[in-house]
């Protein structure tokens, strides 16, 4: 009996077979993508070694100065070398980003996976509370959790992340709900697996693909969220460099300097994109179906 | 599908309770006394009396169930109380400015359907093509780019280099619908553009779907014209999903509005909102949200059963599931 039961778990499952992500080439967006990312995160993680000027340093002098080789970028009304101040405001905009994504993946996934596993008052008690975060409108939720708990890169990335999980644990849940009917699931059952043991080993693992993929997508997202909030002075405090607050004094000078908005602003529409490029090739990558109907 | 929609309306005022309540709690939460807000922090010469006066007519000393249900007693009668800064009546406040916002809104979702739809038509029907690859550019462009950032070249391109439009402010459409349209011009193409962005890729995706069942096969094998295939058989199928998605997108439209009612000076609710959270105007604030969540609560509603009602396997696996 027990042999029996073996072969059935072994039928098929699905698996996390990550080495298909080595059809990168034929991806070529995506992995232009995936280079940029990497890209910014050095820039971020190396900042005060690549900065040529302290980002807070001013000068009364040379105050919005147009773009020149002393400062690429131009200077701000404090005399501020720009280049420099976006080098570090990568370091706030990446963070929130990964911050938010694992907070709202950290709620989101197990809160899906009990919700589609149990059914039943749990599933709909679980699903009324992701209305009711969905009914928020994103940006006025963050507004409100960023009041409340005075606007810093955590504040930031729990209120994104808390906006984003409803998505996760509906995404995860969708999954799950098909999931459990199949045969190595009911295999795993028939020889007496705990529902801890099929939520942890057998459900969880088969979800891991489409959160990665969401993952990628909610910080493109993040991304301009938190660029959103910095721009309208909610977000992260001004004497740290953020490229939304950046945008935000560009804004005050459009008559004045109108350069100063573009590089910041370029750079948080290049991160989104390579974000949303990315997470997209992820998912034709493991998702052969798509694969097969793009003809890619 | 009668149970259905019954159990989905049902649904509705609990989602609505867990949204107010915990609305309210945050508001509450809010750092900083409102009373001083309220009189303003430099002129604190009122003394404790009379501020505790002030926080006992204001009810701010009840127990925060006894302040949310009276509030929310308020809020079934119409009444949305009065603004913290200055007594103004907010239910009044709010209709005055729906149009305002209305009208941002509509034209905005007017003009991504009108260029999303049929761009992501084309670029399905004509996929991998050189005009596929321009919708998709355009699409993602569309999606990541800051709308704050763009309206600031916007200004920049428009305002400052040609001087063509006004930099800010409003007017109503049908006061003088020629100035409106100015002043509509460069917020309406900030908040249309990313919104055509999601419009057309899921057109595109939705369409290659459709393109792919055997029953367009069919329409194409018994001598159809293309045109007709397209339209009649595969457009008409594939515009469900993207229904749904204009839907879902009201979440963003809103969030939109705040930044581009903001940037460009338009007295709208998105406004109203940021001008109440800056002063900590907790009524003022809970009324704007309060709507804007019912709008998406009822707008989703709307589309659910909408796609229920259209697509009967939607209604089967609701049944199966729950």
């Amino acid at each position: 009996m027990a042999q029996q039961a073996e072969v059935l778990v072994a039928a098929p499952r699905p698996r996390v077979n990550l080495r298909v992500l080595r059809r990168w080439r034929r991806y070529p967006l995506a992995s232009a993508a995936a280079v940029v990312i990497v890209l910014f995160l050095l820039i971020a993680i190396f900042a005060p070694l690549l900065a040529p000027y302290d980002p807070a340093a001013t000068d009364g002098v040379n105050r919005l100065q147009s773009p020149s080789w002393d400062h690429p970028f131009g200077t701000d009304s404090l005399g501020r070398d720009v280049l420099s101040r976006e080098i570090h405001g990568a370091r706030v905009s990446l963070q929130v980003a990964v911050l938010a994504v694992v907070v709202a993946a950290g709620i989101g996934v197990p809160f899906g996976l009990i919700s589609g596993y149990f059914g039943g008052i749990v599933d709909a008690l679980v699903m009324r509370v992701t209305d009711a975060v969905i009914a928020f409108p994103s940006l006025v939720l963050a507004l409100t959790l960023v009041l409340v708990l005075e606007p810093s890169v955590s504040t930031l990335m729990i209120a994104l992340g808390i906006g984003a999980a409803p998505s996760y644990a509906r995404l995860v849940r969708s999954q799950v709900l098909s999931l459990k009917h199949m045969e190595y699931v009911t295999a795993a059952r028939s020889i007496g697996a705990g529902h801890a043991r099929i939520i942890c080993l057998h459900l969880w693992p088969a979800t891991i693909p489409s959160v990665i993929v969401a993952g990628s997508l909610t910080m493109g997202t993040a991304i301009l969220a938190e660029a959103a909030l910095s721009f309208l002075g909610v977000g992260v405090r001004p004497p740290t460099p953020t490229w939304g607050g950046m945008l935000n004094e560009a804004f005050t000078q459009i008559y004045v300097a109108p350069f100063l908005s573009f590089f910041p602003g370029l750079a948080i529409f290049i991160v989104t994109l390579s974000f949303n490029l990315l997470g997209d090739g992820i998912r034709d990558i493991l998702d052969p179906r798509l694969r097969t109907a793009e003809g890619a | 599908m009668t149970s259905y929609v019954i159990r989905r309306i049902l649904q509705m005022p609990v989602v609505a309770l867990l949204v107010t309540f915990s609305l309210f709690v945050v508001m509450h939460a809010l750092p900083g006394d409102p009373i001083y807000a309220m009189i303003g922090e430099s002129e604190s010469t009122l003394d404790e009396e009379t501020i505790d006066r002030l926080r006992e007519d204001l009810g701010l000393n009840d127990p925060i169930v006894v302040q949310y249900f009276n509030w929310m007693g308020d809020v079934l009668r119409g009444d949305l109380g009065r603004s913290f800064r200055d007594r103004a009546d907010i239910s009044q406040q709010i209709i005055d400015r729906i149009p305002t916002t209305l009208q941002l809104a509509v034209l905005s979702l007017a003009v991504a359907v009108c260029i999303g739809v049929p761009a992501g038509t084309i670029a399905a029907v004509k996929r991998n093509s050189l005009i596929d690859v321009g919708v998709t550019l355009f699409a993602m462009f569309g999606i990541a780019v800051p709308n704050f950032w763009f309206s600031m070249l916007l200004i920049w391109l428009f305002v400052i280099t040609l001087d063509w439009l006004p930099a800010s402010g409003f007017v109503g459409i049908w006061e003088d619908p020629v100035a409106a349209m100015k002043h509509m011009a460069m917020p309406v193409t900030a908040l249309g553009l990313t919104l055509s962005g999601s419009i057309m890729r899921y057109t595109r995706s939705s369409v290659l779907e459709v393109l792919n069942q055997d029953y367009i096969r069919t329409a194409r094998a018994k001598g159809l014209a293309e045109t007709s295939v397209i339209v009649r058989h595969a457009l008409r199928n594939s515009l469900l999903p993207v229904v749904t998605i204009i839907g879902l997108q009201l979440g963003n439209l809103l969030a939109g509005s705040v930044i581009i009612e903001t940037m460009f000076a338009i007295p709208g609710l998105g406004r109203m909102a940021i001008t109440a959270i800056r002063g900590r105007d907790y009524p003022s604030l809970q009324g704007v949200v309060l709507l804007f969540t019912m709008v998406v609560l009822i707008v989703n509603l709307i589309t659910d059963m909408s796609y229920a009602l259209l697509d009967p396997r939607v209604r089967y696996s609701y049944g199966a599931t729950s």
